[in-house]
């Protein structure tokens, strides 16, 4: 789908070569073309439904299931849809995985990363008013200034934490 | 926009297909743009691979042409009758507060809701952990949000 690196590159010399694949080792194109997908699901919906989806209200949505907590009832219209939604990326990618991953694919990351981490991002995601999907794609595709600032703010406190992490030389 | 109102009963038949097409489409790009994977959302965060960039930019892209195209073709939307506009949420100090919560736990775990619905179906049984996370967090958000209001 995308041509070689020296075909895109008005300079196809070394020093281009070399950074970009400093910067993307494994290329662009699983990104790129993975991305469009997300789009398109995202652009699919709007088109017939007029609703923009993010991932995160999900959350709050289904735990209007098991709490009568009057903050989670504002998304209770919506928790049906959204479990759909949700079942439909857990089968998209399962589609992916079946045709091109062949077997189950695991995580070494530790556990307590993603139990700690899990309860930060459901906070802050709650708190910030959206996630990288409903910020990060829908909120920037929208050119809305708020999800700009939120984008900007999650993904540098992200790139220092990481940076932060490795360097306490936790791994994976 | 009806993000959050949409009536429980009376929804066209096609709804919930069209929903779930969507899903699919959309956690289908996700495995494959192996943002389902945490150690690749990692390696971004860590500069060692700047790929997710052109995952959620490239995503942004192609939504924000449906934003930008679909509203000037028609004016409602055919199985909502809602009429289209843009994803706008008003800004104060709690998307920045948010943000920075939200980034320090992905730097943490490399996982954010959506890729992590994705990673169940490429069965990644151990984010599981990371999903009950993201409920706990969530339910801890909205009981502190009951008592300072």
């Amino acid at each position: 789908m995308f041509p070689d690196p020296t075909a895109l590159s008005l300079f196809p010399d070394l020093i281009v070569l070399s950074l970009f694949e400093t910067l993307f080792p494994e290329g662009i194109a699983r990104y790129a073309i993975g991305g469009l997908f997300v789009g398109l699901g995202t652009a699919v919906i709007y088109a017939a439904t007029a609703i923009a989806p993010g991932a995160s209200s999900f959350l709050e949505s289904t735990l209007t299931y098991v709490s009568d907590r009057a903050r989670f009832q504002q998304y209770r219209a919506s928790r049906d849809w959204r479990i759909v939604f949700t079942v439909g990326i857990v089968l998209g990618a399962a589609v992916y995985a079946l045709v091109w991953q062949g077997d189950v694919w695991t995580t070494d990351v530790q556990w307590w990363r993603l139990l700690a981490g899990g309860i930060l991002v459901g906070v802050g995601t709650r708190i910030g008013k959206g996630c990288t999907s409903g910020h990060g794609v829908c909120g920037i595709g929208s050119r809305s200034k708020t999800s700009l600032i939120g984008v900007i703010t999650f993904l540098g406190i992200a790139i220092a934490t990481a940076q932060i992490v490795m360097a306490l030389g936790v791994s994976p | 926009m009806a993000d959050e109102d949409i009536p429980d009963s009376g929804r066209h038949p096609l709804f919930m297909p069209v929903i779930l097409l969507g899903g699919l489409l959309f956690g289908f790009g996700l495995a494959a743009s192996h943002m389902a994977r945490p150690e690749v959302v990692l390696d971004f965060l860590q500069l060692v691979d700047l790929g997710l960039l052109f995952v959620m930019f490239g995503a942004a892209i192609v939504s924000g042409l449906a934003f930008a195209v679909i509203p000037r073709l028609r004016e409602r939307a055919p199985l909502t009758g809602d009429t289209y506009g843009r994803r706008l949420k008003s800004f104060d100090r709690n998307v920045l507060v948010g943000g920075v919560i939200f980034g320090v736990g992905w730097g943490i775990s490399g996982v954010c809701p959506g890729s992590a619905y994705a990673s169940v179906g490429i069965g990644n049984w151990p984010i599981l952990l990371a999903i009950a996370g993201m409920f706990i967090g969530a339910y801890l958000q909205g009981v502190w949000r009951s008592r300072t209001n």
